[in-house]
């Protein structure tokens, strides 16, 4: 490839990523009223997409092979008891990653 | 004025720690990747400058590496990148009469950035826009300085990384409790992560996003009528 044909490239990976960001913004306008499905995608999107990018974090632990995702699923048991415990996200992120670094190294 | 903002930077730092963290070594993954595939740093460094999207600057990597495909690269990015159009929807409100700074808040709406905004409670006496503004700002910050960092020094460093990738999968898992425990009813949750992890099974770890997201949309639209009822969600 080109060092022209690079750009164009990127360039295009830009406009393609800034469309999917921008395009909600722009069919609704702060100007004209939200429609009301919009609005409750608004609302009950976060909670779906959140558990989305939880499984889209995890997508590569094979069950199968390996470790069997044991270290990961220790882990996130560690996140989720100390966040509710605790309710500090910094402890409970911290926490889990150190966690996951002493099995994997340790244990697995 | 000027306090307003340092107020709001203060606010929006420590919110962003493990963003830091997570960035700064992943960010150093890409930057080392992208030498080893032969490119100079300047190369991360500008993708990191202007698409700001960490998966998609690893395909942008091998695309740069094939056959020149312009329209395949745009329609591959849209494919990889539609989960956008789902954050946007969720912050339409949080971001109206934000000003100017809307523009950029909505250049670097990545994952973590959104995840932040859409989350954090942010404190009265604290200008919202100037908050979420910090908070986008100071994620491309880490992203860059890790890309370029690993681009220009990686080679060097002899550790391992990987294992800090937990800290991402930590810090999702920390804002998907934060988001049940907003959230009355829990439908949305509990369709997230069983519809993902169907799609995960039956498509792979590589194609599963795009049929997640239709069939999320799908379930909640059809779900509507129950979730709303009462008021509460």
């Amino acid at each position: 490839m080109s060092i022209n044909q690079q750009i164009i490239t990127i360039a295009l990976v830009v406009i393609g990523t800034m469309i999917t960001r921008f395009l909600p913004f722009v069919v609704f306008r702060s100007s004209r009223p939200t429609p009301r499905y919009i609005t409750y995608l608004g609302r009950v999107l976060p909670g779906a997409v959140f558990g989305m990018l939880v499984i889209y974090c995890l997508k590569n632990v094979s069950v199968l092979t390996g470790s069997h995702g044991i270290p990961e699923l220790i882990s996130i048991c560690v996140v989720v008891a100390l966040h509710l415990w605790k309710k500090q996200m910094l402890i409970s992120i911290a926490g889990g990653t150190v966690c996951y670094m002493l099995l994997v190294q340790l244990v697995f | 004025m000027k306090n307003q903002k340092l107020a709001a930077l203060k606010a929006a730092f420590p919110n962003t720690i493990p963003i830091m963290t997570g960035f700064l070594f992943l960010g150093m993954t890409y930057g080392v990747y992208m030498r080893a595939c032969g490119f100079s740093f300047l190369y991360p460094f500008f993708m990191s400058m202007t698409i700001f999207a960490g998966s998609m600057e690893f395909v942008a990597c091998n695309m740069l590496l094939g056959a020149f495909d312009p329209v395949g690269a745009f329609l591959m990015t849209l494919m990889i990148n539609a989960r956008h159009l789902f954050y946007g929807i969720s912050m339409l409100d949080k971001y109206k009469g934000t000003g100017l700074k809307k523009i950029y808040m909505i250049f670097g709406l990545c994952d973590e950035t959104f995840s932040i905004n859409c989350t954090a409670k942010i404190p009265d006496r604290i200008d919202r826009g100037w908050f979420m503004f910090f908070v986008t700002l100071l994620n491309q910050i880490y992203w860059v300085v890790g890309t370029t960092l690993g681009a220009l020094f990686g080679s060097r460093l002899a550790f391992s990384t990987e294992e800090l990738d937990f800290v991402m999968t930590a810090m999702f898992v920390v804002i998907f409790i934060e988001q049940w425990q907003k959230d009355k009813k829990h439908i949305s949750e509990f369709a997230g992560l069983a519809l993902s992890l169907i799609c995960l099974l039956i498509f792979g770890p590589d194609d599963f996003i795009l049929p997640s997201m239709l069939a999320l949309l799908a379930a909640l639209t059809f779900l509507r009528a129950p979730i709303e009822r009462g008021g509460e969600i």
